[in-house]
């Protein structure tokens, strides 16, 4: 089967202008992801995991190293490389990105801020709603919570959220930063059957997980990051 | 002005028609390119006139220098022949331009100089109406920079004066400018039409008569030339109107001299509060009145 | 996405200049102004794309030319160098070499601006109804009726109350002044929307609503925009790429997000760091 992402030598420094340092984050990354099965990063903290997400989603500029992704029409693109339209379009189509912080406006709903994926697929708001209330029953969202902006939600209604606007355009590939970290174990256990149900849908998946249970549970495939030694950072 | 004083054309040497032939030929020059560019307004060095500015010194320089020896003129001021700026203008004309001759009647003069009003009878096309100006550009209550007016006329940008007639609606209910209708000619430059009421601004569309507006003050002289578009501003759903002169049944009032219900009426008021309506027109009134007396006379005598 | 407007070497000098303008100025000069002449290089080498629905976001400080961009698109200012060429259906044309009654056409018709300071987009002078009703009339819309029902629908569109559209946008508070300008950039449908420091200087929550506006507006008309601002959060908001432009030249482009998170020149380093 050909790989849905097939990352080879990613690294990624900050260069600090004003401190006048170079901080590593992550060097020599080999990862792959097939669809229909999930990778899990691991790695000690600053090991670089998120930053290999936020590479991949463009967060974060690769400073070297190919990321390439394998499109519905079988297309090949170097996403360290790719045009800004580009990347643009394959996350507004193929790519998704939980990330472990609900970054969104204080002034939409829990159910306006779920659907806004599906609505820039072009997706009827009608529709776009009804499987916005699907999905935040399906995650234990309360019915109360819909229409409040989540500001004010705790960490883990905050994050299912998060979980629910990830996966309701189920996007070809999805990148999962510690989706589960502050969940309590009931609503860990449904993430986790959605993450497999949509693994069984054929969406490809690449998780960074708070707990090693999940890992052991999920991965079809682990890769272990190495902490990188500070002022070190390979050459590029 | 005096009528026993006598201008001493010979010791100081006067010119026929006051201006020196340089000046005259200067302004018909000028003329000649404002009836090139309809509405266009041309720009012409204005002398000092022995009047003050906002007399009609604009409309005078320009009758100056058209009339010649054998021309006839007719100065209407508010319509009539005998109000003070139109009595001092042609006395000033006959005092200057020897061999020239004056008259009250619209139809025989070839040269009609004029302020607020375009006389009743169609012009033809030997004629020539001159009309004073105080304000040449009508997009002066909208721009108040020249420079910017200048680019607006040039690119037929007329949107603020239009904006102008729709506040207009807005605030009335219709569009509330009474004379110095904006006016578009030949589908481009649109102009000042002068301080003429509504009712006369069709007079000047496919006008057969050559029509010239002058401004002394602002030094422009812009022309309708014959058989020209003169179409006033307006919206698709809120035509140009005309004043419809209604009583309160709503029937059309007309002129309680000479009876004509078609032309456009002052409305004048007694000292005991009565008030009746009557031609704004002198010239026309008088000539109706004359007809209707001699016809009358001949009734009597067949 | 179609390209709708591609601007490349866009230069503006104010001054005589010289052929040392360019390295006189700039970033890494640390100034605007040529030391050799003493032209101040506005805007220097400026090239940018914009697809349809896109808004891209201009962020710098005050003198970084990030306003001089959107002026001399909008024909306000005159380029002294570079190109412009925007895609108006099966057309293409060359914004700065088309004549002075074609740009106007353009403004009037696909162009659309907002100005920081409502003074320069609104008339005060005529009603709020008016200055939509002048929009339109510039681009030959002669029907009294249908002029005014366009007027009222923007206002309410924008949420300006309908009852107010005969009052004259003088006696607007400044976010209420900021839409009608908005409604009246919009009276003609543009493709292309320029917005120059809107939200500057007004209330937190007003800023608030104007900026979510701008959004539905973009969602509703895919209306292409250039967001030009010196606030980190207005472009996080709106833009989904940014430049960042410093002294005249551009410094740094990327996706908004890569920009905040991740930025490369030392200059937007900086500003982010003060801004978080």
């Amino acid at each position: 089967m050909k790989p849905l992402l097939d990352i080879d030598g990613l690294s990624k420094h900050f260069q600090l202008h004003e401190q006048q340092k170079l901080i590593p984050s992550c060097s020599a990354v080999k990862v792959t992801v097939y669809p229909g099965q999930l990778t899990a990063l691991t790695g000690p903290t600053g090991s670089g995991k998120s930053s290999v997400l936020k590479c991949i989603f463009r967060t974060y500029l690769p400073s070297s190293g190919r990321i390439l992704y394998c499109d519905q029409e079988g297309k090949v693109t170097d996403l360290a490389q790719a045009s800004e339209y580009r990347i643009l379009q394959l996350r507004r189509r193929d790519i998704g990105f939980v990330t472990q912080f609900l970054h969104c406006l204080p002034r939409k709903s829990a159910l306006e801020i779920t659907i806004e994926p599906l609505l820039a697929r072009g997706v009827s708001l009608a529709e776009a709603q009804r499987r916005g209330r699907e999905l935040l029953a399906q995650l234990r969202v309360p019915e109360r919570l819909w229409a409040v902006p989540p500001a004010t939600f705790s960490g883990g209604e905050k994050q299912r959220i998060n979980l629910a606007r990830g996966l309701i355009a189920r996007p070809r590939l999805l990148l999962l930063d510690e989706p589960t970290s502050s969940l309590d174990p009931g609503t860990t256990e449904n993430v986790a059957e959605l993450i497999d149900t949509i693994k069984q849908e054929g969406v490809g998946i690449l998780a960074i997980f708070h707990h090693p249970e999940l890992v052991r549970r999920l991965a079809d495939q682990t890769v272990r990051l190495q902490a990188s030694s500070p002022g070190m950072p390979e050459p590029c | 002005m005096n009528h026993s004083y006598e201008l001493p054309v010979d010791e100081v040497s006067y010119n026929f028609a006051f201006l020196d032939e340089f000046a005259k030929r200067e302004i018909r020059r000028s003329i000649l390119k404002a009836i090139s560019i309809p509405g266009y307004q041309t720009p012409y060095a204005s002398r000092e006139m022995p009047m003050g500015r906002g007399f009609g010194t604009g409309g005078l320089q320009l009758t100056l220098s058209l009339l010649g020896a054998g021309d006839t003129l007719k100065v209407i001021d508010q319509g009539a022949d005998d109000s003070v700026n139109a009595v001092n203008l042609r006395q000033f004309v006959e005092l200057t331009c020897p061999g020239t001759s004056t008259t009250e009647r619209a139809a025989e003069a070839n040269i009609i100089q004029s302020r607020h009003r375009i006389p009743e009878d169609r012009l033809t096309a030997n004629q020539i109406l001159v009309l004073q100006v105080p304000t040449p550009d009508p997009l002066a209550i909208v721009e108040p920079s020249e420079a910017r007016r200048k680019i607006m006329h040039g690119e037929s940008d007329y949107a603020s004066l239009l904006t102008k007639l729709y506040e207009d609606i807005v605030q009335f209910d219709e569009i509330a400018i009474s004379n110095r209708y904006p006016t578009r000619l030949n589908g481009h430059y649109v102009i000042d039409s002068s301080p003429i009421p509504r009712f006369d601004v069709p007079k000047m569309h496919q006008s057969a008569a050559l029509i010239l507006l002058g401004a002394g003050r602002e030094r422009k002289v812009y022309a309708v030339p014959p058989f020209t578009d003169a179409v006033p501003l307006a919206f698709e759903d809120v035509a140009f109107r005309t004043e419809a002169f209604l009583d309160h049944q709503g029937t059309r009032r007309h002129c309680d001299r000479c009876d004509s219900s078609t032309s456009y009426l002052d409305e004048i008021m007694h000292p005991d509060g009565s008030h009746h309506w009557q031609c704004s027109d002198t010239g026309y009134c008088n000539d109706r009145c004359a007809r209707r007396d001699s016809a009358g006379s001949g009734a009597v005598r067949s | 996405m179609k390209k709708i407007l591609e601007v490349r070497g866009l230069t503006k000098i104010h001054g005589p200049g010289c052929p040392l303008c360019s390295e006189n100025t700039g970033p890494e000069a640390e100034t605007n102004v040529c030391v050799s002449c003493g032209s101040v290089v506005a805007a220097q080498d400026v090239s940018l794309d914009l697809h349809q629905g896109e808004i891209l976001g201009i962020v710098g400080e005050s003198g970084s030319g990030k306003s001089t961009v959107v002026k001399t698109l909008f024909f306000d200012a005159e380029p002294s160098a570079g190109e412009a060429r925007f895609f108006d259906g099966d057309q293409q044309l060359d914004l700065f070499s088309l004549n002075a009654a074609r740009q106007r056409w353009l403004r009037n018709h696909r162009f659309g601006m907002v100005y920081q300071n409502p003074n320069l987009g609104l008339n005060f002078n005529v009603s709020a109804g008016g200055n939509i009703a002048e929009r339109l009339l510039m681009s030959d819309v002669a029907h009294y009726g249908s002029i005014r029902q366009r007027a009222r629908d923007l206002l309410t569109r924008t949420e300006v109350l309908g009852e107010r559209m005969d009052e004259s946008p003088r006696r607007f508070s400044g976010g209420m002044q900021q839409r009608v300008q908005i409604a009246k950039a919009l009276a003609t449908r543009p493709p292309l929307l320029l917005l120059d420091e809107v939200t500057t200087g007004l209330d937190l929550s007003v800023q608030a609503r104007i900026l979510d506006l701008i959004l539905e507006i973009q969602h509703e008309l895919n209306t292409a925009m250039i967001v030009v601002t010196h606030d980190l959060g207005v472009i996080r908001l709106l833009a989904g790429r940014t430049l960042v432009m410093k002294y005249g030249q551009v410094i740094e482009s990327g996706l908004t997000d890569q920009v905040l998170e991740d930025p490369q020149h030392a200059y937007t380093q900086r500003l982010v760091a003060s801004a978080l």
